[in-house]
Parts: structure tokens; sequence; C-alpha cells
């Protein structure tokens, strides 16, 4: 059984735009991922294309205004939002994207022990900054003291303190030191080879190869593929997604040369395959319906031209 | 016109040195790439030569002459963090209109989408925040831009995007460029030539 399992999560913002009429945006559109303990998940894929939100839904954070439908399975029993607020920062802790997310108020060495649940939290908070590189007058300091590698590094810690069964790490290592990446995924390799479920999104898709299991690729609010690491070298051969395969050349050690165009917009998405304004190898099939996910060679695609 | 760092040391108040001794000259239309350890002072000096903060020793000069006060600032930065670089009780379209006039092609080529500029920052992805801060940096006044971490939160397709749209105002306004990135790959693709912090910096504490 999977550990968490979000099977066609889709969530629209609602926008009134003059009078009674409502405008409804897509933002994720059935999403289905699943982590298994023991195992690293990174989460790669175009900025806007819902990453975030998928991490706020999982903890229960989505802003008011956001519809959701679809389920979250946690252990095989549904995630209410009951459990959501019952196992948040316990069993299923969140690193967030953005470092607004820390107590502008409190030091940041109390904020890590508070997250400790057994033993001597004085003594893990330590431990934990001194692996990653912070020195000892840090925990007395206020957010607003630190530079932005240090935020980062404190709200990993945060985490990385918590024994929690899931991590969600939202973009944890940019602004770090190379040699303290480095230390960030051993950390996570090390906490799931333990049985915690990791689930790592980033844009470093370089380093995500070094440490996960297999990689989801997000194009406009849903997986266009999930494939094992192995999968990605060369020109991208191996991939099946077109969208992948962009991605991976656009990378600034391989071409850097980016596709034309954005993500379609969440109020007026596409009826059949959302990446298909862009994509190469369209045909007029692939406008009528939305490609379903398949399994394709050890990975899925959400494309019907794969192969 | 021409950015030069002379000899520049600087401290928070009353705290130790985070460098000392600095030399930095950029050529118009150079694109120069910075690197070194995290919390080495690289966005400090950023803001050093951005006029966010005084050099506390030597001096920054622009054109060969030191810079004008209460006008448009011909160094921008920047940050990394798109969240902490706007007020977030303004729309968006408030904080474009801080670079100047709204120039459409620009917004276009970031793919800055129009339906954005009535939303709040905390409505948008990191990604999509982070086009408006290098919309708002690319004002027609801009002869050199300081880019620390600019585009490390953004996918590698949108990453290239804006690069091209950068290295192509680069090359048509002579504007120079600061890269600083921990991103190795990057930066060789991107720089004429790269120095180092940590070596150029005269503290040695
Ligand atoms: N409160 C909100 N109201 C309306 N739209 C929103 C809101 N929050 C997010 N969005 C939209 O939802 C989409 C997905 O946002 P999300 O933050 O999940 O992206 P992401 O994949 O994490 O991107 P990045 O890599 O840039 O962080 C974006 O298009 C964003 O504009
Ligand atoms: S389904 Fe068609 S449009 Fe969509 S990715 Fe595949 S080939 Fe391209
Ligand atoms: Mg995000």
């Amino acid at each position: 059984m999977s550990i968490l399992e979000v099977e066609d999560l889709s969530i629209s913002f609602k926008q009134y735009t003059g009078g009674l009429k409502q405008k409804h945006h897509h933002v994720i559109t059935d999403l289905t991922v699943t982590l298994e303990a023991g195992e690293i998940l990174a989460v790669v894929g175009a900025s806007g294309s819902g990453k975030s939100l998928l991490a706020h839904a999982i903890l229960g954070i989505l802003p008011s205004n956001a519809g959701m439908s679809g389920t979250i399975k946690y252990a095989g029993d549904e995630l209410t939002a009951a459990r959501q607020r019952a196992v948040r920062g316990k069993e299923i802790v969140l690193v967030p994207q953005s470092v607004n997310y820390l107590d502008p108020l409190m030091r940041v060495g109390a904020q890590v022990r508070t997250s400790v649940k057994q033993g001597d939290a004085i003594r893990a908070q330590r431990k934990v900054f001194q692996r990653y590189h912070l020195k000892s007058d840090v925990e007395n300091m206020y957010p607003f003291q630190l530079s932005g590698g240090m935020a980062r590094r404190t709200l990993l810690s945060t985490a990385m303190v918590s024994e929690a069964n899931v991590i969600i790490a939202d973009e944890p290592t940019p602004g770090m030191d190379p040699a303290v990446i480095v230390e960030a995924l051993h950390h996570f390799r090390e906490l799931a080879d333990n049985g915690c479920a990791v689930m790592l999104i980033t844009h470093d898709i370089e380093s995500a190869l070094k440490i996960a299991d297999k990689i989801a690729v997000f194009y406009a609010g849903t997986t266009v593929e999930v494939a094992p690491v192995d999968d990605f070298f060369g020109n991208g051969e191996a991939l099946r997604h077109p969208y992948s395969k962009a991605l991976w050349r656009a990378l600034p050690q391989n071409d850097f040369i980016p596709i034309r165009g954005s993500q379609p917009d969440p109020s007026a998405l596409p009826s059949g395959c959302l990446f298909a304004p862009r994509c190469e190898k369209a045909t007029l099939e692939c406008g009528q319906a939305r490609p379903e996910m398949r399994n394709l060679r050890n990975g899925m695609v959400r494309c019907i031209h794969a192969t | 016109m021409q950015l030069e760092a002379k000899d520049v040391g600087f401290r928070y108040e009353n705290g130790p040195w985070l460098f000392r001794g600095i030399n930095v000259t950029i050529e118009p239309g150079e694109i120069v790439g910075l690197t070194g350890p995290s919390g080495c002072g690289k966005t400090s000096f950023c803001k050093v030569l951005a006029g966010y903060e005084k050099p506390v020793e030597g001096s920054i000069a622009i054109h060969g002459s030191s810079l004008l006060k209460n006008v448009y600032h011909p160094v921008q930065l920047v940050f990394q963090h798109p969240e902490k670089a706007v007020n977030p009780r303004w729309k968006m379209l408030k904080t474009l209109r801080e670079g100047g006039p709204l120039d459409q092609e620009l917004l276009e080529s970031l793919g800055i989408e129009r339906k954005w500029l009535t939303r709040w920052p905390n409505e948008l992805s990191g990604g999509e925040l982070q086009r408006f801060c290098v919309a708002r940096a690319l004002g027609s006044g801009t002869h050199f831009l300081i880019a620390d971490e600019m585009t490390t939160m953004l996918d590698a397709i949108t990453q290239a995007q804006i690069w091209h749209v950068v290295l192509e105002m680069a090359k048509k306004r002579g504007m120079g460029i600061l890269v600083v990135s921990h991103e190795a790959k990057l930066v060789q693709r991107l720089c004429h030539r790269i120095i180092d912090f940590h070596h150029m910096n005269g503290r040695r504490s």
C-alpha cells in the first residue's frame, strides 16, 4: 500500500469578473500521484504548474477561495480536514517554498525545537544546525537577520528533526552552497532509507537525479510523465512526453534552448491535450480528448503518441 | 558607461566586516559571473552595487562619476526571493509601474499574462512573481542588471526564455550584467568571465 495517494485531484479558484459573473481557474486537473514509504519522488516541471498547490492540498492549507475535488489518502484512509489538522507538522511535514513561513517574532533555534517530538530538543536542534553549517549563534537570531540561504536551511532543519512519515519539500535548496545541498540531499536519502516517504519539489533536476527513485513531471496542473531517474540522459531520448524532453533539453548543461510559448490559461484550458498548443508532435486527434495517464516502458505518460 | 566598485568594504553597523578591498569593473554589455560560498557577502555586495546600501569604505562609480540621488537608479537588482521584493499590499500592476511605463513587448516576451496584473502577489506562483521582478528591473533607464540567483526558482524552459530576453537586451542596449549564482552550469553558459568573491575579499579575518 502506498503511504500517500492523490487521486484525480482538481483544484480551481473562483474569480468574480464584474457583477455576478464568475470565472473558474483550473490550476490542477485530474492529478494522480503516489508516494511510497522508503522512496523519494522528485516533482519537477513548469513554474506555475501547481506543484506548491499540490503540497498545500496535501497539508490542508489551501487558501479559502480554492475549490477542490478528488481524494487524498494517507496510510490507506482518506485524509479528511480533521485528520489533516491532526497529522500536519507531525506525521506529514512541509518544507515551504516561501521563506515568509518562518515566524518573524520567534528566534529560529526555538522554532526548530518546537518540531522535535521526543528527546532533547535543544540537542536535536544544535545537531541539525551543525549538519547544515549554521553557526552556533544563529539559533538566537530572528528570521530578518538571516540570509536567504540561512532561512532555507532553517526551514529544512525544522522538517528534518520532525521524524515524520512523509516529508514534502517545496524547493528546499535554492541559494544554498553546493556542499550544503549535497548534505541536504544525503539527509533526504537517509530519511527515506529509514522508511520515510519524501516528495522533493525542485527545479534542480540534476540534484534530483542523484537521490530520487522516480521523477514526476508536471505541466499545466497535471502529471505528464512519471519516469525512473535513469531515463534522464543524453538528448532525452528515453523520456516519454514531449514536454519532459523539452524541459530536459532547455537545461544550461544541455542545449539551453527554450520551446516557445507558455502554459495554457487556467481559465480557458484546451479541451484536448494540455500541451497541444506547444507540441511539435500534435495531431488533430490530440485536440479531441484529454489523454489518459497510461503505463509505458516502466513509467507512465499522458500522451497518445508516446512510444 | 562602466560600473566600477573601487576598494569597497562593507559591514552592517558595528558588525564584523563582511568584505573589504573589493574591486570589480563591469563594462557595458559585459556579462560577469560572481561565485562564492553562501553567506560570504555576495548579496550584500549586490545591494551596495545597486545603491540599496552605502559602502562603508571605497566607492561605487558609474560613468566614471558618482551616482546621482533621486533619479531612476541605473543599476537594478533582482533577488532570489521575489516574495520579499514586492509590496504584499500592492497589486502587481502597481509594482510593475515602479520600473517606469509598461513595456508591452517586454511583458509578453517574459510570458507575463495580462490578467496577472490585477492579482495580489500571494495569488501567483514563485516563478510567475519573479517574472514581474525581472520586468520591473528592465526599465529603459537600466544600464546594469545585478541578477542575484534570479532564475533559481524557475523551471529550465522559463529560465532559458528569460535569459534569452535579458541577453538580447544586454546586446541591444549595451547593458552590463552581474550574474550571481550557485549553478555553475548556468554561469558558464551565460558569462564572458567569472570572478570568485571569496578570493577577492581582502577581509581575511
Ligand atoms: N490564491 C490563488 N488565487 C488564484 N490563483 C492562484 C492562487 N495561488 C496560486 N494560483 C495559481 O495556481 C497556479 C499554480 O501555482 P503553484 O504555486 O502551485 O505553482 P508551482 O508549480 O509551485 O510554481 P513554481 O515552480 O513557480 O513555484 C499558478 O498559475 C498560480 O497563478
Ligand atoms: S497527446 Fe499529442 S499534443 Fe499532447 S503531448 Fe502527445 S503528441 Fe503532443
Ligand atoms: Mg511553487
